[in-house]
């Protein structure tokens, strides 16, 4: 199904949009959060599971106490107040995933509310309003039988797994955002990316989005330019990267104000997000299905934070991932456009590491950046998930310091590492990279490349030092790139001055 | 006084999955009605000054630590279940109420 789109800067000619967006963060806890359930990932179907996540009868919740800790830190980590005294409630619907026919969460008690994080986009700011953040639990895993797209359309039937039914969720959710124009797409990205980098810092959650452990669902509407009325919105589920969040928004600016354009209402709905194709289609309508009769849970008594344990929760907080960024660019003397492309890559927290081993930022740098992001893109995969740690990095660049090696063999050492060939020692050893060390035979190729090319020789005796490289080029190649440049140029002005 | 339509039963009857017919809602939207009124006579007892109550002891704050409990294995998870496949439970074709 193809829908009718308006060009972009079509859309922000008529209308205003206003973004919501709704993140999940799993957290990481050690267990469930009502029941003592490992949440290990990938484990055997329905190992995982008790009583309790099963939703069997006279089974007991209870809090896990880190989750609400975990709970409570995100929420000044994003400027919230934190409920002095806050419910679980019961939302009810029926659907397999949920084996107790209501999810556990939180409705008009949130136990964090009115905070706000503010967000760059090229160097200006936005502030990202945050309704509330509340706690909740996550959904067993279906798969669809039957069919010819394993989608739910048209499925046979379908199996469920409930190892994931129970694991703690923060459900973060934003004010409507107005006022962003044309940048919305971007600010969107840019609010999950951040809220990403400091769930990351809190050490909460594994923050990873392409495996689902923080979701983000857009919500969008458009209102006429000017008018200050917000319009009938969508709900984009699942949207899985900071890419896909940019593109779903821009998106559904241009499918909203061609419905609009052509007169006609928009529909409020949940549509699902394509990964590969970039369009939304229509999910469910949003009628009475959402009837969710909630009501506070009889059997988990009521969270009460001590205004104590929020202040010995507050001192935990990391460094504001945005300012400790402002901070290490400084330190590290990286230009703008270097830090950008450091921060795109997700490479900040890799360089630090590096640093802290030892290794001058521009090394550190030099390496993440034009070394091993082309790896990682070429394996499809995260920066951090290249197979080389900052540790590793910091070693291979300790052996270019001490010439062991050059850049070049270090290069051959990142190809070991990746193999797994054991450390970059072992891997120097076992593939004969070290750098010749002995004078003797970068003397005996200097001599032999200079005596191939006299012309060259008299060049540098008349006082070219430039010509010296055509020199360089030849020894360097005669040693197979397991010469010191340097060294070999200290030799050719040493013998010909 | 509180009064539920039958729209209202059968609307309620549809998210609980309870198929009721005319007949059956005819019978049951007055009986409701009834039980509701019963109920209601509380809040002419109750003042401003009584919260409504959703737990009755006075508790706050009960955690567990977050350490790992033994769970059930796959077998006994599944025992109760009416159809079960590659170890999970077999449930019928989902339609329409996607989340």
């Amino acid at each position: 199904m193809s829908e009718t789109l308006i060009p972009f800067d079509d859309v922000l000619a008529s209308y205003d949009p206003a973004l919501g967006l709704e993140v999940h963060v799993e957290l990481n806890t050690v267990t469930k959060m009502f029941c003592g359930c490992p949440t290990e990932f990938g484990a055997a179907p329905n190992t995982q599971v008790c009583p309790t996540c099963l939703g069997l009868p006279g089974a007991m919740p209870v809090v896990n106490g880190k989750a609400v800790e975990s709970a409570i830190r995100i929420g000044l980590a994003l400027n919230c107040e934190i409920a002095e005294w806050c419910r679980f409630a019961r939302k009810n619907y029926f659907y397999p995933d949920m084996p107790k026919n209501f999810q556990t969460s939180q409705y008009d008690e949130p136990i964090c509310f009115e905070g706000y994080m503010d967000v760059e986009v090229d160097g200006e700011t936005f502030r990202v309003e945050i309704e509330r953040a509340h706690m909740e639990e996550d959904t067993g895993k279906s798969t669809h039988i039957g069919g010819a797209t394993g989608r739910i359309h048209g499925a046979d039937y379908s199996l469920v797994d409930y190892n994931r039914a129970g694991i703690p969720l923060i459900e973060i959710v934003t004010k409507p955002i107005v006022g962003a124009g044309a940048k919305a797409p971007d600010v969107a990205r840019a609010y999950v990316g951040q809220l990403r980098d400091l769930i990351l810092a809190l050490g909460v959650s594994d923050a990873r989005m392409e495996q689902g452990s923080i979701r983000a669902d857009v919500n969008l509407s458009l209102s006429p330019k000017g008018s200050g009325v917000l319009g009938t919105r969508t709900e984009t589920k699942n949207v899985n990267s900071l890419r896909s969040v940019e593109r779903a928004v821009r998106y559904e600016m241009s499918r909203h104000a061609a419905v609009l354009g052509a007169g006609e209402s928009i529909l409020q709905e949940t549509r699902h997000w394509h990964e590969d194709t970039g369009v939304t289609t229509s999910g469910r309508e949003k009628s009475d299905a959402e009837d969710y009769r909630y009501f506070p849970e009889p059997d988990l008594v009521p969270v009460a934070p001590s205004r104590e344990w929020v202040e010995e929760l507050r001192a935990t907080l990391p460094e504001n991932p945005t300012a400790k960024k402002t901070r290490l660019q400084a330190e590290y003397g990286f230009s703008d456009l270097e830090m950008r492309d450091v921060w795109a890559a997700g490479a900040l927290p890799l360089i630090e590491a590096t640093v802290a081993e030892g290794t001058a930022p521009q090394s550190a740098r030099k390496w993440w950046l034009a070394e091993l992001l082309r790896r990682a893109n070429d394996a499809g995969v995260e920066l951090a998930d290249v197979g080389v740690t900052p540790a590793q990095v910091a070693a291979v660049q300790a052996l270019v310091d001490a010439k062991t090696i050059n850049d070049k063999l270090a290069r051959q050492v990142f190809d070991g590492l990746l193999a797994g060939e054991g450390t970059p020692e072992e891997i120097i050893a076992a593939r004969g990279l070290a750098m010749v060390s002995d004078d003797g035979p970068l003397i005996a190729a200097i001599d032999e490349a200079l005596a191939a090319q006299p012309d060259i020789a008299d060049k540098i005796r008349g006082g070219n030092q430039a010509a010296a490289g055509a020199i360089i080029g030849a020894v360097m190649k005669a040693t197979r790139g397991q010469a010191d440049a340097g060294r070999v140029r200290e030799l050719i002005l040493e013998k010909l001055s | 006084m509180p009064e539920i339509s039958r729209d209202e039963v059968a609307h309620l009857a549809d998210l609980a999955r309870i198929d009721l017919d005319d007949a059956e809602l005819d019978h049951l939207a007055p009986q409701l009605n009834v039980i509701l009124e019963s109920v209601a006579s509380i809040r002419g007892v109750a003042g401003d000054d009584v919260p409504p109550t959703s737990h009755p002891i006075p508790l706050t704050n009960v955690f567990r630590d977050d350490v790992p409990a033994p769970c059930l294995t796959a077998e006994q998870a599944l025992s109760g279940a009416p159809a079960s496949e590659d170890q999970r439970f077999s449930v019928p074709r989902i339609l329409g109420d996607e989340q």
